[in-house]
């Protein structure tokens, strides 16, 4: 069975980012980025079905600028057995970058799409949902398992009350969450190894989809920012304090 | 304008995440109506037509709903969408799950988890984990959007007197079935909804000496919820988790015990109106968040309080 992995390139989680002065987005002038964590449980767990014997061929794809070749050999590195760079300078909403997967899934015709349930940066939580939609398959998002079995697939889903799970028929779109599993480190071989490994580049005008959104971003402002209050030196003023002045207990 | 609201539910009841986003819808402006998709949902349609400022509840009582998969019900929103201005959802894990599903569908891209409404194409919305808010306008002709609750104050429950309406062609897309859940029971009040929250990180060393943290909750009326580190060493079940990824939570007030105060759960918390931090270590990053800050070990501190309450 062929897995298609999506992956994408944002800011390192442990970067605190700063809005520019002119409020037209985030400061990412010389800031480390990395695989979204998200992307990286959804190569491991691609890798761990390839392991098992379920999945034969592992294809990652990103929809990014030039630099993502640097997530995708990241991929290959872990596991990942070629890799398809849907280049685009622009930065695409979750529509446009869905559209250009499910034109990715049609020239491939993967069984099982894994993706990260969302974006560090944008925080949508909303392409893998809308791959969905357009290819017509079965969703499992938020996935903390995983089962191929025959023509379909079982998906333990992390959700508001506890777990639920789901069956998908095959092809399915599954998005992870944080406790699918924890993914491995790249070793230097594997890392050498994954520069001789094939990596394609198309373009969105190529596969022939439009990459226009109905969404406008107008401006990008810090949040209202919250102050340090102060240190109570025991349990009994920390009391007095939330009783008397703030008067919430 | 008219607006749907798609309610959130299981079935029995109307969550209350349902009446912040026609508090969201009610802001925008025009009729509301809402949809209740589900199965043997007569009394959440009753429910629902009560809620303050709502014109007409539309039902879709069918097996194919029961369990909102997204797969039957995306079709069913989409298709009675298309003649409303804008289509909201809770950004809830079923709301999440079910509405960008309907964007799709309708050929627009959805605007999540907004937390306030400019005008009736603008929204804020954060972005990096909270670290910065995005002012988005849509040009979408249908406007798909999920609410995170703790940017509205929720509309009465009681008050409205809405037509009941029942609609909808059964869609069963055949794709998906659901297996089984298991749902957490507790008797304190839902971690999203709680006036007052306690959560425990990685200084509750284990999932046993959460017990103090629940005899505190418990003396405030409070619910209980965790940072990522608790979850992840297996301490509580993944429903407790508050953060960037978890639940999203705004209480009067918030008590972190044992937790170092990642930008992550920051995210998750950070719009609490009192924030209390205790940790052993003063460096902790939690504290520069916290109005009221005690260093100390919390198996001595949590038991004080408790008394002291």
């Amino acid at each position: 069975m062929k897995v298609l992995v999506a992956v994408k390139r944002v800011v390192d989680y442990n970067v605190k980012v700063r809005v520019k002065a002119d409020n037209s987005g985030v400061d990412l002038a010389n800031v480390k980025m990395s695989m979204n964590p998200f992307c990286e449980i959804a190569v491991e767990e691609a890798v761990r079905l390839k392991e098992k014997g379920v999945a034969t061929e592992i294809v990652v794809v990103s929809i990014g600028p030039t630099t993502a070749q640097e997530q995708l050999r990241t991929a290959l590195a872990l596991g990942a057995d070629r890799a398809i760079l849907v280049e685009s300078a622009d930065e695409l909403n979750s529509l446009a970058v869905a559209k250009l997967l499910k034109a990715v899934v049609d020239k491939e015709q993967p069984q099982l799409v894994i993706l990260g349930k969302q974006a560090i940066d944008s925080d949508n939580n909303q392409t893998g949902q809308m791959l969905a939609a357009l290819s017509g398959y079965g969703q499992g998002t938020f996935a903390s398992k995983v089962e191929v079995s025959g023509d379909k697939v079982a998906v333990t889903r992390e959700i508001d009350g506890g777990a639920q799970t789901v069956s998908l028929s095959l092809p399915a779109i599954v998005t992870t969450d944080l406790r699918l599993n924890e993914p491995r480190y790249a070793s230097l071989p594997n890392i050498m190894k994954a520069k001789k490994k094939p990596l394609e580049v198309l373009t969105p005008d190529a596969l022939g989809v439009s990459t226009a959104s109905t969404n406008k971003t107008l401006k990008v402002e810090a949040p209202a920012a919250r102050s340090a209050g102060i240190k109570v030196k025991s349990v009994a003023e920390l009391v007095e304090k939330l009783k008397n002045e703030a008067k919430v207990i | 304008m008219t607006i749907l609201v798609i309610a959130e539910h299981d079935n029995k009841a109307v969550a209350p995440a349902t009446l912040n986003t026609v508090a969201a819808a009610a802001k925008i402006g025009g009729d509301i109506h809402v949809l209740v998709a589900g199965q043997g949902v007569g009394a959440v349609a009753e429910a629902a037509a009560k809620i303050a400022g709502v014109a007409k509840v539309l039902v879709a009582d069918n097996g194919a709903y029961a369990h909102q998969l997204p797969e039957n019900v995306a079709p069913l929103v989409a298709e009675l969408g298309k003649g409303y201005s804008h289509i909201l959802a809770a950004a809830t894990s079923n709301g999440k799950n079910i509405l960008p599903r309907v964007a799709a569908q309708l050929d627009v891209d959805q605007i999540s988890e907004i937390i306030s409404v400019e005008s009736a194409d603008t929204f804020k919305r954060p972005i990096y984990a909270g670290n910065a808010i995005a002012t988005v306008q849509s040009s979408a002709a249908v406007k798909v959007i999920t609410v995170r609750a703790t940017g509205f104050d929720p509309v009465a429950a009681e008050g409205g007197s809405a037509a009941v309406e029942a609609v909808g062609a059964a869609h069963d897309a055949g794709k998906s079935s659901f297996v089984g859940e298991e749902l957490a029971k507790s008797d304190r009040p839902e971690l999203t909804a709680a006036k007052i929250v306690v959560s425990g990180g990685r200084g509750m060393q284990n999932g046993d000496n959460f017990k103090h943290l629940y005899a505190l909750a418990d003396k405030l009326g409070a619910a209980v919820g965790a940072s990522r580190a608790a979850v992840d060493a297996g301490f509580v079940p993944n429903d407790m988790q508050v953060g960037q990824t978890g639940k999203i939570v705004a209480p009067q007030l918030y008590i972190a015990v044992g937790i170092s105060g990642a930008i992550q759960h920051l995210a998750g918390m950070k719009d609490s109106k009192v924030i209390v931090a205790i940790n052993k270590d003063e460096e902790a990053p939690i504290f520069q968040v916290a109005d009221y800050g005690l260093v100390a070990d919390l198996f001595e501190a949590i038991p004080e309080l408790e008394k002291l309450v």
